[in-house]
């Protein structure tokens, strides 16, 4: 039973939910996988920090929550400084990196920056930034294959904005392959 | 009878818990939804608001929880299947009505997404404390049909089996869920409509002026008159005789409540639902149900790995209690445990069935989070020696 | 037309609603809920209505015994609940005329929240509240209508709260007929609860009844029959009359009348209507679960 622990934290706004979601719908619906994810839930979740849970697995979840995660998409500093400790020592750190400044890991962990924000601005609208991180993420952790995690945006985000959500999410997918290719690790 | 496929989102979702409970009572047939938004329910009321437009039915959001539980007794006495959701605050305010329910014989599900208590408590975090005011809540004597699922699959089958419940016994029937099962987002898998099985409302077959309406068949269920259609039934919430009529006696008291009680207690068999695991030949037997029966597997396969024999029950029906598979079991085994995420309550029940035979063990928790399955496995150490 | 007295023993003029078998009744005598329910049944009859048509809901109190009376689909709730239960069974069978029939602690004390919002959703029912500005089932404690410096179990000096105006309560929360009457205008009541039950939407009819056992007597106000005649010297008719000016002061004069008759949609019209405007197609019109059983 292999299961990873992802932490996916950001400002209320970002959508750092979606995120989540999208990524537990692609392992558990459009991959052979399971995935459940939880949330914060009350005024955080509406507002300043907020931060999703999800358990990708190959056989059933049955603790549900993350206990010391491999894997952490961060979109907001003060998100990432708050649970950057509670992760593994091998850990996989994802962060948008005009908006995160990774500090203090250990040898073993991996570091991915992307400037997503800058990207979705590119792209037309800032509000694809969790977008451009989703395909970021599964381009450099290879976790959830590609066409699972394209089929999950193209039937989650909202109806009229397919096309833009996956740009976003072949930008930052090509963005992700690039920077495996080139070997580039940022600590 | 089947689900009405207009009804049915056949196919894999990946849904949270609470959407899909709302999905599981749409797809029962439910067309009446009295509500009153507070966390962690919401999201119940907020889909079947969403959805009730699109496949016919009427969600209110009524004005306190008082009135919401009154108006599903309403909308059901005149022939809509009913729901409503809550948690811990307004769960206190529907006991009221709920109690109501019980003595009218009126089918309806209630769902109470437990958070942290006393009183305001943790909104947004899981508790399971509120069991013991889902089998006293309301004043008097009488029994209770509790379900508790693990999951948002759960969630979904348990709301169609508790409207099926309701109908076939006549009476509310809860659904015990918990803020980690409503709020967590997993696959569910939606059947087929014609692979979901609905039992139909048994309504009277006698004629206007020969029908009364607690007038039980052999099974001891009455069944229900319907309005308008010239029987002109009388129905209280006072001790009433066959007829419906207030009866102010402890004869016609002892004859009411003791045909409430046993139309549950004479279909314990029927009603209880457990799901065990390795029970025979074990020392320890650990029980639990809703998400503390989930999170207690990880601890219960490291035990059994390190060759301790322990058994599981997971109880999907909490109420009424397995009292009679608890008094086997107690005489069989080292110790039993329970899991739970209160200070023990559930666990009084199996202590008392347990009844000296066997040692207890109370893993409980105060909430806010579930339990650690470190907690668990220590428990079970603990049991086994 | 001559009536012999074998038929008057035999045949009470309103057996056809009325549970005989349940018959006598509890209340008092002199007591104003007898007097009202003659008016509801003559209504019913008057209208012409089919009687499997009918439901009546009740809460808790003395007023609250009505609906176990009336020989129609009939409910008898828990205490200031009628209305919510009324509201549900509506909408599953808005087919049918659903009447609320409750006391005054019921409706406006308990239930006030209850009366208040389905008077401003508009749902097509009519409530009728009799008012004997007290508790009697419980044995005679103040009330939210207990006139200012009146006596009872509970406000042994004299009540010093101010009152609900009802009829200002319900058309300020969005009634859509609004009437007074006492118990002693048989006629006018009968007809302004045969309107009420006509009109579409919230409708309330308050009916000011005399309690002879306690209100009366804890405020020696003499016999119920002395109620009677103070109502018949102290009621003012005055139709159309400002709600605001309609207060009830101790042994003071009693506007009655018609207030308030006014059109307005209906919950049910408004559902349908702003769910069919958004929706279109898509929207499944809501008709009630007639067909279901």
């Amino acid at each position: 039973m292999a299961t990873t622990e992802i932490r996916i934290t950001g400002f209320g706004g970002q959508g750092v939910i979606l995120l989540g979601y999208i990524i537990g719908k692609a392992a558990s619906i459009f991959s052979d996988q399971h995935a459940t994810l939880t949330q914060s839930f009350g005024p955080e979740a509406r507002g300043s920090a907020c931060s999703a849970q999800v358990l990708v697995s190959d056989s059933r979840v049955l603790y549900p929550y993350v206990t010391a995660p491999q894997l952490m998409l961060a979109m907001s500093h003060d998100g990432y400084a708050t649970h950057k400790d509670s992760m593994i020592e091998e850990c996989t750190v994802v962060y948008e990196e005009d908006l995160v400044k990774p500090f203090d890991h250990g040898p073993k962990a991996k570091t991915y920056g992307i400037p997503a924000t800058r990207f979705a601005e590119e792209l037309g609208h800032k509000i694809v930034l969790n977008i451009v991180m989703l395909g970021f993420f599964g381009a450099v952790t290879g976790l959830i294959p590609h066409d699972a995690l394209r089929q999950a945006v193209e039937t989650s985000v909202p109806g009229g904005t397919e096309e833009l959500n996956l740009k976003a999410f072949d930008k930052g997918f090509e963005y992700g392959m690039e920077l495996k290719e080139k070997g580039e690790v940022k600590v | 009878m089947k689900a009405d496929p207009n009804r049915v989102l056949t196919g894999s979702h990946y849904l949270d818990g609470n959407h899909a409970c709302a999905e599981g009572a749409i797809a029962a047939g439910c067309t009446f939804f009295g509500g009153y938004p507070i966390t962690p329910s919401t999201e119940i009321a907020e889909r079947v608001s969403r959805r009730f437009p699109k496949v016919g039915g009427v969600f209110i959001q009524m004005e306190d929880e008082l009135a919401s539980m009154a108006a599903i007794l309403g909308a059901s006495s005149g022939g809509a299947k009913t729901m409503s959701c809550t948690s811990g605050p307004g769960f206190s305010l529907m006991m009221e009505n709920f109690g109501l329910g019980i003595m009218l014989e009126t089918p309806c599900v209630l769902v109470n997404v437990q958070r942290g208590g006393p009183s305001t408590g943790l909104p947004t975090l899981p508790g399971q404390a509120d069991m013991m005011q889902a089998r006293w809540g309301s004043h008097g004597d009488y029994e209770v049909i509790a379900l508790a699922p693990d999951s948002p699959q759960e969630s979904f089958e348990l709301t169609i089996h508790a409207f099926n419940l309701s109908e076939k016994y006549r009476m509310p029937v809860l659904i015990m869920t918990d803020e980690c099962v409503g709020h967590m987002t997993e696959k569910v898998v939606i059947p087929p409509a014609d692979q979901i099985e609905l039992v139909e409302r048994k309504y009277t077959k006698k004629k206007p002026g020969e029908a009364w309406p607690y007038d039980p068949d052999d099974d001891g269920i009455s069944p229900l008159l319907p309005v308008g259609k010239g029987y002109k039934f009388h129905i209280t919430g006072l001790t009433h005789d066959e007829r419906g009529y207030p009866v102010i006696t402890a004869k016609a008291h002892e004859w009411n409540v003791k045909r409430l009680m046993d139309k549950v207690n004479d279909h314990v068999d029927d009603i209880i639902w457990l799901e065990e695991q390795d029970v025979d030949g074990a020392e320890v037997v650990v029980m639990a149900y809703g998400i503390s029966s989930r999170v207690m597997q990880p601890a219960i396969s490291r035990a059994r790995k390190e060759g301790i024999k322990v058994g599981q029950i997971k109880m999907v029906t909490v109420w009424p209690f397995p009292e009679k598979r608890v008094r086997e079991l107690a005489a069989k085994v080292k110790s039993l445990v329970m899991v739970e995420m209160n200070l023990g309550q559930v666990f009084l029940e199996m202590d008392r069935c347990a009844a000296g035979k066997c040692r207890t063990h109370l893993v409980g928790h105060f909430g806010g989070t579930v339990h650690k399955p470190d907690e668990i496995y220590d428990a079970i150490k603990e049991a086994v020696k | 037309m001559s009536v012999s007295a074998n038929q008057m023993t035999e045949e009470h003029p309103m057996e056809k609603l009325l549970r005989m078998d349940r018959i006598p009744h509890i209340w008092c005598p002199t007591c104003g809920l007898g007097t009202t329910v003659t008016a509801l049944a003559t209504a019913i009859d008057d209208l012409k209505l089919n009687y499997d048509n009918i439901a009546v809901v009740s809460g808790i109190g003395c007023t609250g015994r009505v609906a176990g009376y009336m020989k129609l689909d009939s409910f008898h709730t828990t205490h200031g609940r009628a209305i919510p239960f009324a509201v549900g069974l509506h909408i599953a069978r808005p087919e049918m005329k659903t009447i609320v029939f409750s006391g005054d602690g019921d409706l406006v004390s308990i239930g006030g929240n209850h009366f208040i919002h389905t008077a401003r959703r508009n749902v097509d029912m009519t409530v009728i509240c009799v008012n004997n500005f007290i508790y009697a089932m419980t044995g005679g404690q103040v009330a939210p209508t207990t006139p200012l410096t009146a006596r009872s179990s509970t406000s042994p000096y004299g009540n010093y709260e101010h009152p609900f105006n009802l009829p200002r309560l319900a058309a300020s929360s969005g009634a859509t007929y609004v009437a007074r009457w006492t118990a002693l205008h048989v006629r006018r009541l009968t007809q302004a609860i045969a309107e009420a039950i006509s009109k579409k939407g919230f409708s309330f009819v308050e009916v000011i009844a005399p309690c002879s056992t306690l209100y009366a007597r804890l405020n020696k106000l003499g016999s119920g029959l002395d109620l009677m005649k103070f109502y018949h010297d102290n009621a003012v008719i005055k139709h159309g009359a400002d709600v605001n000016e309609v207060d009830i002061d101790f042994q003071s004069k009693i506007i009655v009348g018609k207030f308030v008759d006014i059109e307005k949609p209906t919950y049910l019209e408004c559902l349908n209507e702003g769910n069919e405007r958004v929706l279109g197609d898509k929207y499944k019109p809501w008709g009630g679960c007639n067909g279901d059983n």
